[in-house]
């Protein structure tokens, strides 16, 4: 227990059902520290909201237990969680203007007139929204609405704001834009954010760490570069980025590192992160920018392949291969102005380090 | 490239826009959308000749009849210009000439038989008037000169001032008399004064009316706003079998409906019983619930309830729980989502339900006429009388008028007070 002080969230083997049949959440365990932005990635359906809505305290957790700041909160009322919260359709009280919306969380708590206008102005200028408050929410474009949600969820100050899903409903060029935002808010006031999204990019461009879900279960819990670099299992690296798969089976341990030979009985060498010892099925992840169709020496793998498919894709060449009875292995080659005599039907030798190629587990 | 487009459409040396063959634009516009609007007027027409035939002429005939008074004139036009010289207040019965010009033109009615239809509109401003038209009959067809003593000795009441003050108050061919018996008011010698006490009964029965209807929707209200909620959030499978119950009674006739509360509410009824059986009240003691207000009350309620939860549950449908979410979220209890951030997003659908119940009650006919006893019953029932039993249409019509005027005003109140756009039916 005492280890664990100072976390501003915490799930204690926390089991969600909605029907008493299927598990929705499994044995759910997080620790989220203060000042934290956390993403919760997971495709959908993987539990993501009722994670979030079990912390806002509008759906209750079937079994275990949820502590805010070392505080348990199963029998608390959302209303006296503090948690601000952003939802994905901005819930702006349609028949109040900007300025009521802010003021309502400050009204509620009782606080005093020239206070709440003080606030609310902050809050305002804060989304650089200053000059709206009289407007209503369907006067407002949707990446304004998005700002008038966010500054509600934090105009009283809590410590932690949870946003789920908070930019899907805006264009690409905007997201990009409020991501910014998002992140330099979070920075500014110190808050605990929780965010969940399905969108990986935003993941990988927001958070301090991203938990990825898939199936009511959090598959890895890392630093954004970690879970690129390092995916713990299949799952994980075939949701993050852009990823080749092989299978086959492992035919030699060497300390960190695997020889597994494939389906066609090429060999490789690869970093052993979650294989099952020597006879054990595994699939092979590689990421297409990590191999080279120019191998050299230092390139412990050296693989004979057809080119299939070339995209011309300005800044690289996308390169769709037919490797080892895969004829969806994508090679992704940097254009650096030099000719590399690709051409399609053509069979030859590609390559890459066991470092960048990952023996994870065997996928159905 | 730019002065392509300047030739096309574009302003010219003037400053109007001008389409690609010189018209101003503003013209072609107002062209291309007249042709249209006339397309769609095409696909309205049917409709609006439907509704012309069966729902504008029969107001306009109801709001024509409250004030038409052709039938003096047409059945005694010789005595009405007659008496045009006779000074009412002068306290001497009409002259000669007027007795003689109305002896032929009663002979002449009662060859067509139209005199006693005429004592009868005249008794609506004098009772006896129908009576002394009938009782006149053959014999003053067949009176000589002078006819004044020959009207009298048929009937002393042709020799009394009031008669005749009756029928030149009467034969002006547009009358307000329809409208005055309306608001218990009449016009007799002494000027226009409001009826004795005893004899008003419309301004109550209009009041009455009101307020009942008034009774009827809160009721509605308060008993159909958590049903409608249950209906907007319960899980589609049991919010369909809810709604079916609510619509239920539609499926059964009004009458059955209205029927079955006599037989729940009656003094030895199914409601009266279980209370007497669970000891609330005394057997000596059984409530009056039909044949009264509270009789209307109940039935009208039950009957109307679902014009009241069906606009209400198709405006709560729409709006998303995560709105209670948010307000509770940002700190507000259960009670505070409710009434701040819930409620006012329902006020357009209380708007429409409660404009459609009350207007539904205002003009209630058949279960006011069976479960509202004599202290229950509605102005409607009152016009249906006049219409059906008393044959007074001209006085039906004035009803009539008065009650559309007033679901106007109330309209218009409402439009200044809510705001008739803030009202959603679906
Ligand atoms: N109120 C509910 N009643 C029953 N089942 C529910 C309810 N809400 C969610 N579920 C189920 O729980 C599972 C997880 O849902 P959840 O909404 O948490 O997914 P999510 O990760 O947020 O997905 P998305 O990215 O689509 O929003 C889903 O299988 C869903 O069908
Ligand atoms: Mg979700």
């Amino acid at each position: 227990m005492s280890s664990n002080r100072g976390a501003a969230v915490r799930f204690e083997s926390v089991q969600k059902s909605y029907d008493g049949e299927t598990l929705v959440v499994k044995n759910l365990n997080l620790d989220i520290a203060r000042g934290e932005f956390l993403t919760m990635l997971g495709p959908s359906g993987s539990g993501k909201t009722t994670c979030l809505m079990m912390l806002a305290g509008f759906e209750p957790a079937t079994h275990g237990e949820i502590f805010l700041n070392d505080r348990p909160i199963n029998n608390v009322p959302p209303h006296k969680r503090g948690i601000g919260m952003v939802f994905q359709n901005y819930a702006l009280f349609p028949h109040m203007s900007v300025a009521e919306n802010l003021a309502f969380p400050l009204q509620v708590r009782g606080m005093d007139r020239s206070e709440q206008e003080r606030r609310i102005k902050r809050a305002l200028d804060m989304v650089e929204l200053g000059r709206f408050g009289s407007r209503r929410p369907a006067q407002l474009s949707g990446g304004q609405q998005q700002r008038v949600a966010v500054a509600r969820a934090l105009v009283f100050d809590p410590e932690l704001v949870l946003m789920d899903e908070p930019l899907g409903a805006l264009d690409k060029q905007l997201r990009e834009q409020m991501q910014y935002e998002i992140k330099h808010i979070h920075e500014n006031l110190g808050v605990s954010i929780v965010y969940v999204t399905h969108d990986q990019t935003e993941a990988l461009t927001m958070s301090d760490r991203v938990a990825v879900f898939n199936d009511g279960v959090i598959q890895q819990l890392s630093a954004p570069d970690v879970l690129y670099e390092n995916p713990q299992n299949s799952f994980v690296a075939q949701f993050i980025g852009e990823n080749n798969k092989l299978t086959g089976e492992v035919t030699e341990m060497n300390g960190g590192q695997c020889k597994v030979r494939l389906e066609d009985g090429t060999e490789l060498v690869a970093d052993a992160v979650n294989v099952d010892g020597v006879g054990g099925k595994t699939t092979i992840s590689l990421r297409p920018e990590r191999i080279e169709v120019v191998p050299t020496d230092q390139h412990e793998n050296h693989v004979e392949g057809m080119v299939e498919e070339l995209i011309y894709l300005g800044d690289h060449i996308r390169v769709r291969m037919k490797v080892a009875g895969n004829d969806e292995f994508i090679v992704k080659v940097r254009n650096r102005g030099e000719r590399w005599d690709l051409e399609q039907g053509q069979t030859r030798t590609i390559g890459w380090s066991a470092r960048d190629c990952k023996a994870l587990d065997a996928v159905a | 490239m730019t002065s392509t487009t300047t030739d096309q459409i574009g302003a010219s040396g003037d400053g109007i826009m001008r389409a690609a063959d010189g018209t101003p634009l503003k013209r072609s516009l107002a062209r291309a959308l007249r042709r249209e609007k006339l397309r769609s007027f095409l696909l309205i027409l049917p409709l609006l000749a439907f509704i012309t035939l069966t729902f504008l002429m029969p107001i306009a005939d109801m709001l024509f009849r409250s004030v038409e008074n052709g039938i003096v004139q047409e059945t005694i036009p010789r005595t009405v210009v007659a008496l045009k010289d006779w000074d009412a207040s002068s306290g001497e019965l009409p002259s000669e000439e007027v007795f003689a010009a109305f002896q032929q033109d009663f002979t002449e009615a009662f060859k067509n038989k139209t005199h006693t239809r005429l004592g009868l509109r005249l008794n609506y401003d004098e009772p006896g008037m129908s009576g002394l038209f009938r009782k006149s009959g053959r014999k003053a067809t067949q009176l000589e000169p002078p006819y004044r003593e020959g009207f009298i000795d048929i009937d002393q009441d042709w020799g009394k001032l009031e008669t005749w003050r009756v029928i030149k108050r009467a034969s002006p061919s547009l009358t307000d008399g329809y409208f005055l018996a309306a608001v218990d008011a009449e016009r007799t010698s002494d000027g226009l004064q409001m009826k004795p006490e005893k004899e008003r009964i419309y301004l109550y029965l209009f009041w009455r009316t009101m307020f009942l209807s008034i009774v009827i929707t809160v009721s509605c209200l308060l008993l159909g706003y958590p049903i409608a909620y249950l209906l907007a959030n319960l899980p589609l499978r049991t919010s369909n079998l809810l709604m079916i119950l609510v619509l239920l009674p539609f499926w059964t006739s009004l009458l059955v409906r209205t029927s079955a509360w006599k037989v729940l509410l009656q003094q030895q009824g199914v409601v009266n019983d279980t209370l007497v059986w669970l000891g609330i009240i005394d057997t000596t003691s059984r409530l009056e619930l039909i044949n009264n207000q509270t009789g209307t009350i109940i039935a009208m309620t039950h009957i109307l309830l679902p014009f009241m939860i069906l606009p209400l549950f198709s405006v709560m449908k729409t709006i998303s729980p995560s709105y209670v979410r948010a307000a509770k979220s940002l700190g507000a209890n259960d009670w505070t989502a409710f009434w701040r951030v819930y409620f006012p997003q329902t006020v357009p659908g209380i708007g429409a339900g409660a404009i459609l119940v009350f207007i539904l009650s205002i003009g209630y006919y058949i279960t006011p006429e069976l479960v509202g006893g004599t202290s229950g019953i509605f102005i409607s029932n009152r016009i249906a009388y006049h219409i059906s039993t008393s044959l007074n249409w001209g006085l039906a019509a004035a009803l009539g008028t008065i009650l559309l005027g007033l679901v106007l005003l109330l309209f218009y109140v409402y439009d200044k007070i809510v705001g008739i756009d803030n009202v959603k039916l679906g």
